[in-house]
């Protein structure tokens, strides 16, 4: 692959990771957030695969297709029928309003940008340079998490954090270890599920899963 | 020999899911807690080596708390049995409910041993957030709001936390990459802490500031310990003994190796400093949270957190006095909040709650149980002559020789309200009258479930009075959380 395709590709790919990452702020229904989710997950395959072709690196390659594959089909299918269950199709009213979310996204990506400097100046490669995006879904993930009130936004809002880790992993460098990388994708597998079966416990003993409703336990 | 504190305990996972929980079934877990141990105590002894394709490797730090998880895990496994056939006399808890907590808590062994074993960060972070998930089960074990309130915030507060430490990893893999150390080696601690002084000072910064405070909310440090009265007053009670004994320390471990790598790169006074925060931090959560706590299961929890700030302290003073006291301490800490944990499932079962005010004056109703309560309470205080006082004695002349009165001076004042605190609960709890209706409605039997509690008071006891055949293990352990691993190529496979 030739420098200034290699460039434009992973701009690309991390483009379009920053913007379905915060779109997730922008919509409230459920299954749309979902879909944004899985795109997101696509951005994030590419972003590997494409620095796979770029060192000429079969496994990476190969990776950033496993990537893609768990979370833009397999993590987005388990949600989907965990929000099938219940009846809940819509976040109920956030406790931060959408047009003040998007505000607080911009402070977020000033925040980014001046927390990786140094991570940035240490090797200052195209990949590298796409670090505070990673940072900045990392800082928006945590944002929904604290947010939202349902418990699949919860969700989403942790594998948006998770997305943004990984994605920093194969920008400052091909990657951690294989078999890390096998284990964390297998523990944010098992997370998503143990989240699922909590929710359905959480629907028959609450009713539903309004996370407002979790205020039993207190000093 | 490596692979069998992992092995054992997955094999007696197995057990349990082919055979279920019964009467002959419910000790094997007892069984695998005991050969673990023993393994524990073989690989003290053999030394230096790693194993199983370099994934895991051993030395004095991995060995000793490997012990820690051995003991707690027998002591925990021995009182099961009693605290399950109590739980299905009260209708809580079926045969399937019993074989999954034969199966979890064993599979939640296998992992915290993975943890010590790692020879990588990377190896360790997957374990310990699988320790997160293998748990939240246990925790929402009673399906009740509660209980399932409890098991949520603990799994988004854990895997949040813990996720931040996930960045910090990948972040020390970058600067490692960058210092000349293959994808490999970027991850393994003696690598890592070889060539510490090459790593670039920024990157690394960031990155010890996010596994500090990743790791610290597995260890229940502040600011992110939300989770943990909740979790442990809502998990069974053999299950809250392995998670406040234990894993809170498992995850103080990794800060313990992260600690040695930013002393190299950034030299000593950063990573001090960012630990007396959380340290005090967490003490004061602990202090305010624990005067006029209402409920005893939460009160343990606090203590827990305020111990984790000691040894947090312990860590920050960091010369091989104070990392000895560290590491006696966690030991110390897990015989005697385990002791305490199981004694209060005991209490919970038959008062049917654990609110304080329902228990009031349980020394004349289950005068055995409120004297193995008490005596734990107390050691739990640092009264001599159990080996918490001589830990935290060590913690605070360790502190002042090294110049940082200033920070004991404080966490010094909130030990002594934290004393009056839980000395006034446990008085009205032990000592007060009993409340009014409830004559005679706590006869506890001790009978053999007792033994597991008197044995862990008895060795947390001991353990003050003398160190014996663990003093050489406790000082290379030490001498390693100091200065970091001995250099140099590692021993072949075992």
């Amino acid at each position: 692959m030739t420098d200034p395709l290699y460039v434009q590709t992973l701009d690309l790919a991390c483009g379009a990771f920053l913007l379905t990452g915060v779109l997730v702020l922008w919509r409230r229904d459920l299954a749309a957030i979902i879909w944004l989710f899985a795109l997101q997950g696509v951005a994030l395959g590419a972003l590997i695969a494409v620095r796979g072709l770029h060192e000429a690196d079969v496994e990476l390659t190969v990776l950033g297709l496993g990537v893609g594959l768990l979370r833009a089909v397999l993590l987005p299918y388990l949600m989907r029928r965990a929000l099938a269950a219940g009846e809940e199709g819509r976040e109920a009213r956030p406790h931060v309003s959408v047009a003040a979310s998007l505000l607080v996204t911009a402070v977020l990506t000033m925040i980014a940008y001046a927390v990786s400097q140094p991570l940035v100046r240490l090797a200052p490669t195209p990949a590298t340079q796409a670090v505070p995006i990673a940072l900045t879904v990392l800082l928006v993930g945590f944002f929904v998490l604290v947010t939202r009130r349902r418990a699949l936004s919860q969700v989403v809002g942790f594998l948006l954090m998770d997305n943004a880790i990984t994605a920093a992993a194969f920008l400052t460098t091909t990657g951690v270890p294989l078999v890390v990388e096998l284990g964390v994708s297998l523990d944010v597998l098992l997370a998503v599920l143990a989240l699922q079966v909590l929710t359905t416990r959480m629907r028959a003993a609450f009713g539903g899963t309004d996370l407002d409703e979790l205020r039993e336990l207190h000093d | 020999m490596m692979i069998v504190p992992v092995a054992l305990p997955l094999a007696a996972a197995c057990l349990y899911a082919l055979f279920g929980w019964n009467r002959v079934t419910a000790w094997l877990g007892a069984l695998s807690a005991g050969g673990l141990l023993a393994a524990a105590i073989l690989l003290a002894r053999a030394g230096e080596g790693s194993g199983l394709w370099g994934l895991l490797r051993v030395d004095a730090l991995s060995a000793y708390m490997l012990i820690v998880i051995g003991v707690v895990a027998l002591l925990a496994m021995l009182a099961s049995p009693g605290y399950l056939r109590a739980e299905a006399v009260a209708g809580h808890a079926g045969p399937a409910a019993a074989r999954r907590y034969g199966i979890f808590t064993q599979c939640f062994v296998a992992a915290m041993a993975t943890a010590v074993l790692a020879a990588s960060l990377g190896m360790l972070w997957v374990a310990v957030e699988a320790t997160t998930i293998l748990t939240a089960f246990l925790v929402g074990h009673r399906r009740t709001r509660k209980a399932t309130e409890a098991a949520w915030k603990y799994v988004v507060i854990c895997s949040v936390g813990i996720a931040l430490a996930l960045l910090g990893l990948v972040i020390v893999h970058y600067a490692a990459v960058h210092a000349g150390l293959s994808t490999r080696e970027g991850l393994d601690w003696v690598s890592l802490a070889g060539h510490a002084g090459r790593l670039d000072p920024g990157v690394t910064r960031i990155a010890v500031v996010l596994l500090v405070l990743g790791f610290g909310t597995k260890a229940g440090l502040a600011p992110l310990h939300a989770w943990l009265p909740d979790a442990h007053s809502q998990a069974p009670a053999p299950v809250s003994a392995l998670m406040s004994g234990v894993l809170l320390s498992v995850a103080f471990y990794a800060i313990l190796r992260v600690k040695v790598i930013s002393d190299g790169a950034l030299g000593p006074g950063f990573c001090r400093l960012l630990l007396i925060v959380v340290a005090l931090a967490s003490l004061a959560v602990a202090a305010a949270l624990l005067i006029g706590q209402r409920d005893f299961k939460r009160m343990l929890a606090y203590s827990s957190i305020e111990h984790m700030g000691l040894i947090a302290l312990g860590a920050a003073i960091g010369n091989g006095l104070a990392l000895a006291a560290v590491l006696l301490h966690i030991l110390g800490h897990g015989l005697g909040k385990s002791v305490l944990f199981l004694g209060s499932g005991r209490i919970q079962q038959a008062a049917g709650s654990s609110r304080i005010d329902e228990v009031r004056g349980l020394g004349g109703q289950a005068p055995g149980l409120a004297t193995i309560f008490g005596l734990g309470l107390l050691a739990l205080l640092g009264l001599p002559p159990f080996s918490l006082f001589a830990s935290e004695l060590a913690i605070v002349r360790a502190g002042f020789t090294a110049g940082l009165g200033w920070a004991v001076a404080p966490a010094l004042v909130l030990m002594l309200v934290i004393v009056a605190g839980v000395g006034g609960t446990a008085g009205r709890m032990l000592l007060g009258q009993a409340p009014p209706g409830a004559a005679g409605g706590l006869a506890i039997r001790l009978r053999g479930a007792g033994v597991p509690l008197v044995a862990g008071l008895v060795a947390c006891a001991a353990l003050g009075v003398t160190l014996g055949p663990l003093r050489p293990l406790l000082e290379s352990a030490a001498t390693i959380a100091t200065i970091g691993p001995p250099a140099g190529p590692v021993g072949g496979a075992r």
